[in-house]
């Protein structure tokens, strides 16, 4: 049966475990009604419900190892302190013991194997996992300082704001990422829905998640890619089945140009064409976002600054003014031809 | 001789600085000289420069992050602070301290009169300078200097593709190559000669099995040098080549790998931060059993382990890349051997905890920064058992949380040791001690500051708070958090300000220490404070490990049990 | 048994072996990563000869300067001249082949260091080894000029021992370029 040293530890283990499911639950939910707030502990899809699972367990036991290592070290300090009358002689000279070297050595391996098992486990499931059918595909592209999403199954490209359908436990519909860089290293980090992935150039890599609940999650690059590394954020727009198709639908129609001519002309006539597309038109430019579908997103320049008719002018005259360092460079168009070309990229839904 | 009657009549030998001589010839004895304690303190002497240079650097940054959105530092500078303060401290504080204290100590702990070679050990020290030297004018080289090029800012481990010609534009990923080339030469001369001189010349009667700790360690660390930083030169030599020579190395236009850097790079890093601790554990090894009048408990296990860490550091490195998508195999691999390496240092821990157990704890400033280091070896140690458990890096990875388990290490285990090293040898160098009510001003701020600061260093990253960002967002909610790190800073400024003062002063003030104010067992103590010239008047012969417990206590001497 | 003070010499040379060959691992391993793996220009098989004659030249080396060291060992300083100048010559032999080879590869056959990865990947690992074969040699050499000097004695035979470990040290990475490059990988 187990020894009262051994019920001790146990109790003390579960107490551990209780206090951090609690402590992690209870971060979550102050946490949950704030979308925009990073949380590793509130997932909300598979890859981060069994990064969490883990984590919850890893922590339970180092706080156990942590309470009865630490809790030896401060009586060590209280009982054997030299006593202020202190007789000068030395303590007895003991030089070791196997016995407790190997007591010490056992155990600790044995939480080290477990700790592995557990962490396999989630590495296959996670890494290793089979896609359904019905998984929606996008291909995640890193540039310097902004994101480029493909959906091939559409054949349509859009950028910095990821649109994917929620997805049902029962029925599963999840979104698998394809991760590729076109200049150096990043990393696709978006906590609540799950770990981060590198975007390495020359590299396929691979991830997916299936996000539970609708809404909002942010997140943003993780791995140092430059100067403008820092705003270079994320949004993951999870929809519900209708308004998923509904956005769909809206990506692949070529824009709703207005007659805002001249605005394009000037558009299509200087240099913003070498690095931007807009489907339909004569722009084809790679090395910016897609700007097709501009206005469905609610942030500019990579989550720098938020959508707004102000912030676009300000974009176009001075981009430095909001994001230094960034790769697009200042037009130099005048005040009327500015007005202009804001005037047309508003019209871009 | 080394007798009871040498013990108990303390020389008090003033510095021969005392007789009045013309500074340049006081100034070149120490630039021409191959005395391995003036390099030790030569050593250590930049090492503590460059902590103060790197701490300026985190400061700067902390200020930057002590709230969202703030415009303190353009985002260029807050690139070239951290890529400057990880290089720094890294290799022109750490690593020079860490010598310095080696080729001080190991010479008086094994009854030498010097190094294996004396001029490779200046050699060593003077290329180490360099390198720092050749790092540092990055800062003042800029666009101005014949555009020679401006301060690194490609982050401490400098991965590719970033350092390509193409994202690189410039010189200054050149000052970083080339400042830790030169450092590099100096670090593996300074390991051929610490092993050679541990292998070659120990006093009669010193088997290995007699060492201090403290000469296993650093020895085991030495070796590490060896074989881990010559990785890290290959690699520099292949992106030199990349640079300029038109190479494909790290080019992934022509097909190259961006990830065979990371390889290369951590597979000397991450035995680099074990080359950093090895040494730390060295100090508490030989202060804890002091401070608690007992001998080390388990040495034959401490070195069994040590060995242990060793090897497997050579083996754990991609758990620095588990987020780079290598597959579950390779993954779980990894999470295996670093789990591994947890062991030993585990066992470790226990033996100092064993040390202190039934024994009769003196809590002076020495043992007081040994036991903060070794209950803050116990936290970070955790959280690193935690990074291990791959799952669990891929959300904290490249987050704060991996930012504070590093620093709970390297200021929390390796910097606390420092100074407990400090206070306890500064009699042995100076001839004076540092001031004990000083000391513990010093150690309570630096505690309180250092757990302000990396204790909750560790919430943002739960967050989701990637590291290397100049700048966040307010509605992220890791405000809060930032502001109480920076405080945390504050208070560790003050604490070193205090050892400052505390060493300056003692230099002039303190109580005359004797040969050995501490009631030590090991070979240093039982030379003159500051020691000879030439070490001791004769060479020590030794029958155990504690030769000067065995002359103290001749009814009980160690050789009857050992 | 503890080593003595007269073996640091050896000690030392065995640390700055094992360092080196780190290194070398490094480039080795980065040689064998790329292996066929680029994109474009000539492939090793079209390209590589192995270099037989240079070769048997270096490891002929190894055997003359160990008859040099025997020589100053009974104090023969005009054998171990000879001898030690024997080795000179087989690594000049080695160095002037390499230096044949490499012409031909960059102006027959368009082989640079930067046309492609096994380009870069060969001269570098190839030319790491051959600027320690000059170090070698340039020791060598200084050693040559003070025997003529007269100044090279019985008592010096450890010190050369150490230089000649170092020689040997050259050509045992010879034996594992040469296998990777000319043979494992082509």
């Amino acid at each position: 049966m187990v020894s009262e040293p051994g019920m001790a530890a146990l109790v003390m283990f579960a107490g551990a475990s209780n206090a951090f499911a609690a402590t992690a639950g209870s971060m979550r939910a102050a946490l949950a009604s704030e979308p925009a707030i990073p949380n590793i502990f509130a997932p909300s899809s598979t890859p981060a419900d069994s990064i969490y699972h883990l984590s919850v367990f890893v922590l339970s036991v180092c706080a156990a190892i942590f309470i009865v290592v630490f809790s030896l070290i401060v009586y060590a300090l209280i009982r054997f302190r030299r006593r202020a009358d202190d007789d000068g002689s030395e303590p007895p000279q003991i030089y070791g013991s196997n016995q407790v070297e190997l007591a010490w050595t056992v155990i600790p391996v044995l939480i080290i194997v477990v700790l592995f098992l557990a962490s396999a486990r989630v590495i296959h499931a996670v890494e290793d996992a089979e896609m359904p059918a019905g998984t929606t595909e996008v291909v995640a592209i890193g540039h310097q300082f902004w994101w480029e999403f493909r959906y091939p199954q559409q054949g349509f490209v859009t950028a910095n704001e990821l649109h994917v359908p929620v997805s049902d436990p029962q029925h599963p519909t999840p979104t698998h990422i394809t991760l590729m860089s076109a200049d150096t290293d990043h990393s696709f980090w978006v906590p609540k829905l799950a770990g981060k992935v590198d975007l390495i150039p020359n590299r396929v890599n691979n991830m997916w998640i299936d996000p539970h609940d609708t809404g909002v999650y942010v997140g943003q690059c993780a791995q140092y890619c430059g100067t403008q590394h820092a705003k270079m954020l994320l949004r993951v727009v999870v929809d519900s089945p209708q308004d998923y198709e509904k956005w769909l639908a809206n990506e692949k129609q070529p824009p709703q140009l207005d007659a805002v001519a001249n605005g394009r002309r000037i558009f299509e006539s200087t240099a913003c064409v070498n690095c931007h597309t807009v489907a339909g038109t004569n722009a084809h430019g790679t090395f910016g976002p897609d700007l097709t579908h501009l206005m469905s997103r609610a942030t500019i320049a990579a989550g720098a600054a938020d959508n707004t008719k102000e912030n676009l002018r300000l974009w176009i005259k001075s981009p430095d003014a909001i994001k230094p360092g960034c790769l697009m460079p200042a037009m130099q168009l005048t005040e009327p031809e500015i007005d202009a070309v804001t005037a047309y990229l508003l019209t871009l839904h | 001789m080394l007798d009871a009657d040498s013990l108990s009549k303390p020389m008090f030998v003033p510095p021969s600085e005392a007789v009045a001589r013309p500074l340049f010839d006081r100034v070149h004895e120490w630039i021409v000289t191959v005395d391995h304690k003036k390099l030790g303190l030569m050593y250590v002497t930049y090492g503590i420069f460059f902590l103060v240079v790197g701490g300026i650097e985190a400061t700067i940054m902390r200020i930057q992050l002590a709230i969202p959105n703030n415009h303190f530092v353009s985002p260029q500078v807050f690139n070239q602070l951290f890529t400057m303060h990880g290089t720094t401290m890294i290799f022109f504080s750490a690593m020079p301290i860490v010598f310095g204290i080696a080729v001080y100590l190991i010479p008086l702990m094994i009854g030498a009169r010097d190094m294996a070679f004396p001029r490779l050990n200046a050699w060593g020290f003077w290329m180490s300078a360099l390198g720092g030297v050749v790092l540092y004018f990055s800062v003042v080289g800029g666009s101005g200097l014949y555009g020679a090029g401006g301060a690194p800012d490609v982050g401490w481990f400098a991965y590719a593709p970033l350092t390509a010609p193409a994202f690189s534009v410039g010189h200054s990923t050149d000052y970083w190559i080339l400042g830790i080339f030169l450092s590099g030469f100096g670090s593996i001369a300074t390991a051929v000669n610490i092993i050679t001189t541990v292998l070659c010349m120990r006093c009669p009667g010193m088997t290995l099995n007699r060492m201090p700790l403290l000469v296993w360690l650093n020895t085991i660390a030495a070796g590490l040098v060896l074989v881990a930083v010559s990785p890290l030169t290959a690699a520099q030599i292949m992106l030199l080549i990349d640079r300029y020579l038109g190479g494909h190395f790290f080019d992934t236009q022509a097909g190259g790998s961006a990830t065979i850097w990371m390889h290369f790079f951590w597979i000397f890093g991450h035995p680099e931060v074990y080359i950093l601790v090895l040494p730390a554990f060295a100090i508490l090894s030989e202060v804890i059993p002091v401070f608690s009048r007992k001998p080390i408990f388990g040495y034959s296990i401490m070195v069994a382990a040590t060995l242990a860490i060793g090897f497997i550091s050579l083996g754990v490195w991609a758990h620095h890349m588990f987020t780079i998508g290598m597959t579950s195999y390779a993954n779980a691999f990894f999470v295996a051997s670093t789990g591994a390496i947890a062991v030993p240092t585990g066992i470790k821990i226990f033996n100092w905890l064993g040390t202190m157990w039934g024994g009769k704890i003196i809590f002076k400033v020495p043992m007081l920064f040994c036991i903060g280091a070794v209950c803050q070896m116990l936290i970070g140690g955790l959280t690193g058992i935690m990074l291990s458990v791959a799952p669990f890096d891929w959300q904290l990875g490249n987050s704060y949380f991996v930012v504070a388990h590093f620093h709970y290490i390297i200021l929390g285990v390796i910097v606390f040791a420092l100074f407990g090293g400090i206070y306890y040898w500064y009699p042995k160098i100076t001839g004076r001690i540092l001031s004990e009510k000083l000391g513990r001003w010093h150690f309570w701020l630096f505690f309180i500051g250092f757990h302000l600061t990396f204790d909750f260093m560790h919430v943002p990253g739960l967050l989701g708070m990637p590291r290397r960002i100049y700048t966040y967002e307010a509605s992220r909610g890791w405000g809060f958090w930032n502001l109480i790190v920076t405080l945390g800073v504050a208070v560790q400024g003050i604490a070193i300000l205090i050892w400052v003062v505390n060493v300056v002063r003692s230099h002039f003030k303190g109580e005359i220490a004797g040969n050995d104010p501490w009631d030590a067992w090991t070979l240093e103590w039982s030379t003159t404070s500051p020691p000879l010239h030439y070490n001791f008047a004769e060479i020590p012969v030794v029958h155990s490990r504690r030769p000067l417990w065995d002359l103290k206590h001749p009814e009980d001497p160690d050789w009857k049990y050992e | 048994m503890p080593l003595t003070h007269h073996l640091r010499g050896k000690v030392g040379m065995w640390c700055l072996i094992a360092a080196e060959s780190s290194i070398f691992t490094i480039f080795v391993v980065a040689y064998l990563y790329y292996a066929g793996k680029s994109i474009s220009g000539p492939t090793p098989r079209e390209v590589l000869d192995v270099p037989i004659f240079i070769s048997i030249s270096l490891f002929s080396s190894s055997f003359t300067i160990v008859m040099a060291e025997k020589a100053i060992h009974r104090g023969n300083t005009k054998l171990f001249a000879g001898w030690w100048l024997a080795t000179i010559v087989l690594g000049l032999i080695f160095v002037l082949g390499t230096a044949r080879e490499w012409y031909a590869l960059i102006y027959e056959h368009g082989l640079t260091i930067s046309s492609s990865l096994f380009g870069t990947t060969f001269y570098s690992l190839v030319g790491l080894h051959l600027s320690h074969v000059l170090v070698g040699l340039t020791m060598l050499t200084i050693v040559l000029i003070f025997t003529f000097l007269g100044d090279v004695q019985q008592e010096h035979a450890e010190r050369l021992g150490v230089l000649s470990l170092y020689w040997h040290f050259v050509d045992a990475v010879w034996v594992v370029v040469l296998s990777v490059v000319y043979f494992i990988a082509r």
